[in-house]
């Protein structure tokens, strides 16, 4: 009897031992700990190392430098014989620019004419052009235009090309420079919110290349992706889990699917390639095209999710609704789906997320191309964003350094409405049990 | 079979009442794995039927038998012969969702829809049509919760979600959707295991109460609650129907000795 009991009353070195094992489960809560915050003090400096390089290399894209000019219009230049708008269109208005600038720089001379052509954009005669076009009775006067400077001398004036480096080795010369400085004292040089690139598509030159066609390329492709994967991604997904036999088939279709979502994207792309364009005879460099390939890129994503949020509610609800004799089709829409919603979205917008920053596929269907003109239909040729700025990144220009940042930049802003929307919608449709 | 002695429909007529629900020769599978072994009972009408037995001897899934609830199991499969007002539940001619509307059910774990109070006693009638307009559907939720008892500890906040009320509540809410459809029997799968004593009372108050007008089957675990409740008991051992009588004869002179056995504590 008291060696049972004494079993149960705790030794003097029973105790130590127990009071030893506590400090050692102690110090190894408190080491994983320890890794855990490295862990994420870790990452979130690899993603502020990140942000502060976009960011600081590409704020300055949404700002350009433009010059403000009195260009005199005579009209012996411009429409000598009456015939409006189209002598308009053919009269080189570029020069009378370059002339209206010589005259305020005072530059003489081949050399210095040079130079000074050299401080104006390509598309500032249409500036011009598109000015007088809208009001001939311009003709004959003079007109304060307000034209983008060169890139070159955009950076420039941003600092960004500097005046220690030696004067052979930079773009912008020393003469230049000083006309920078009489013409930015004067006021006639500054800078204002690059409106441009958000309202035009991609040019060669740096101070005209816009983003507009690429987020609108991006934009379709994305509608397009979502409008196939969305539905066709639920309903297998349902199908599948709901009322699919569990049999050999459906066993190596959901291998599959597994497989497939570990696929490269590249692959996919030759799939559109062969498939969409040389099969069907869709257009190239079409959105509709890239949506379709993404959405093959996406659906995995889409199915597993909506599965793996299928099985995780509870099947308690289920019996309840049979048990009242809801249909299976009744279980599903009324109560299954409902409480799996949040999951599925989840999964969606992560799918829609990796489309959006995928570009290899684009690469494919011929989405990486120069297209100036921005879509107005899923049917145009476009571009996207991460295929935007792998052209942009490949630029010689000092111009497009900036603005690949800021394509950058755009596509993350992009990425965090997308995924705001997706918190929104999941709040919207969570229930609490 | 051995020493069980048949329940006959000759008895059930001494009483005067048909049997409502019937089974005979009723096998059930899962997989390869046969989970009762034929049995046959006779239950009857207005009255609380009891099955008892370890865990595991086969009760809920007879009881889940009599609504068709095994059908949602892909490996299950029942054989035998069961009936409702001497219609065959599994034959081909019979509509599940008419059945359940005619069955409902109770669950072990109170599982009341993540909707609010009202649509949860709702839902049954809308699915099956019964309800049209607003006022309708108001007091078809209304006397379904009196008649659950729940009606004065709800009525202010039947847009508040079922899910949360406290246990007992929510249980009694789900007794309020079982009895929306206005069902002929109700299977109650342990209803109060997941209760305490306070709310277990009031179930089993309320079980009395609704005799007057369905037919119950409870399957508990608790001997004193079958004791309590129920007019008829069955006693259920390994897959086995192993004695079914008035509860009374069962708890006091069970025929058999595994009954004894059971109810006395030596074993389950």
């Amino acid at each position: 009897m008291t060696d049972a009991r004494s079993a149960f009353i705790p030794s003097e070195q029973q105790r130590r031992l127990v009071a030893r094992g506590i400090r050692r489960r102690r110090r190894a809560e408190w080491r994983f700990q320890l890794y855990g915050i490295v862990a994420i003090v870790f990452a979130v400096m690899m993603l502020g190392f990140l942000l502060v390089s976009v960011v600081s290399e590409g704020w300055s894209a949404f700002l350009q430098t433009n010059i403000t000019l009195e260009v005199a219009l005579p009209k012996d230049e411009i429409d000598p014989d009456d015939k409006g708008a189209e002598a308009i269109g053919g009269a080189n208005f570029q020069a009378l620019i370059e002339d209206a600038l010589f005259k305020k720089l005072g530059a003489q001379g081949r050399d210095d004419e040079q130079l000074a052509a050299r401080m104006l954009s390509a598309g500032s005669d249409t500036v011009l052009r598109n000015l007088v076009l809208a009001s001939p009775a311009l003709i004959g006067k003079s007109a304060v235009i307000t034209i983008p400077a060169n890139s070159d001398i955009d950076m420039a004036y941003k600092g960004r090309i500097r005046r220690s480096v030696r004067e052979q080795d930079r773009q912008v010369k020393d003469k230049q420079f000083q006309w920078i400085d009489a013409l930015a004292t004067e006021g006639a040089l500054r800078q204002s919110f690059n409106w441009r690139f958000f309202a035009l598509g991609d040019s060669n030159e740096p101070e005209l290349a816009g983003i507009l066609g690429a987020l609108s390329g991006s934009a379709y492709t994305m509608l397009v992706t979502l409008l196939l994967c969305f539905p066709v991604g639920v309903s297998a997904a349902i199908y599948l889990e709901e009322f699919a036999p569990k049999n050999r088939v459906t066993d190596l279709v959901e291998v599959n699917i597994n497989n497939l979502a570990a696929v490269p994207s590249i692959v996919f792309g030759l799939l559109g390639l062969a498939v969409f364009l040389n099969f069907f005879g869709l257009p190239r460099s079409a959105p509709l095209v890239g949506g379709m390939v993404m959405s093959l890129l996406v659906l995995p994503t889409i199915i597993i999710a909506t599965r793996a949020s299928l099985k995780a509610v509870p099947p308690s609800i289920r019996e309840a609704a049979y048990g009242l004799g809801a249909s299976k089709m009744q279980v599903i829409t009324h109560h299954v789906l409902p409480l799996a919603m949040p999951g599925v979205l989840t999964g969606t917008i992560i799918g829609m997320a990796h489309a959006l920053g995928e570009t290899a596929p684009l690469l494919m269907i011929g989405m990486k191309a120069f297209i100036a003109a921005p879509p107005v239909s899923p049917l145009d040729p476009a571009t996207a964003l991460p295929a935007q700025v792998f052209i942009w990144a490949d630029k010689p220009e000092r111009g497009f350094q900036e603005k690949t940042a800021a394509a950058i930049i755009v596509l993350l802003v992009f990425l965090v409405m997308m995924n705001a929307l997706a918190v929104y919608l999941r709040r919207k449709f969570e229930r609490r049990w | 079979m051995d020493a069980v002695p048949p329940v006959s429909i000759a008895e059930s007529l001494v009483q005067a009442q048909l049997p409502k629900l019937t089974a005979r020769r009723c096998n059930v599978f899962y997989g390869a794995k046969q989970a009762l072994f034929d049995v046959d009972i006779d239950i009857l009408p207005n009255q609380i039927t009891a099955f008892i037995g370890p865990s595991g001897c086969g009760k809920s899934t007879f009881l889940r038998c009599f609504n068709r609830m095994n059908d949602t199991i892909d490996i299950c499969r029942v054989s035998g012969d069961l009936r409702l007002d001497g219609e065959d539940i599994y034959s081909r001619d019979i509509d599940v969702v008419q059945l359940r509307a005619r069955i409902g059910m109770v669950f072990q774990k109170p599982n009341p829809f993540p909707k609010s109070i009202a649509e949860n006693v709702a839902y049954g009638p809308k699915i099956h049509g019964l309800v049209s307009s607003k006022s309708e559907i108001e007091a078809i939720i209304q006397t379904s919760l009196e008649k659950a008892g729940l009606w004065n500890e709800v009525k202010d906040r039947l847009q508040e979600p079922g899910t949360g009320l406290s246990g007992g509540q929510q249980q009694r809410l789900c007794i309020a959707r079982a009895i929306a459809v206005s069902p002929e029997v109700i299977l109650m799968d342990e209803p109060c295991s997941a209760l305490d004593p306070i709310a277990t009372a009031k179930i089993e108050e309320l079980m009395d109460e609704l005799r007057q007008h369905y037919t119950l089957i409870i399957v508990t675990h608790s001997m004193q609650q079958a004791a309590r409740v129920s007019q008829k008991t069955a006693f259920f051992h390994l897959g086995k129907l192993i004695e079914y009588g008035d509860t009374e004869q069962i708890f006091t002179a069970p025929k058999d000795e595994k009954t004894q056995g059971y109810i006395t504590g030596r074993f389950g």
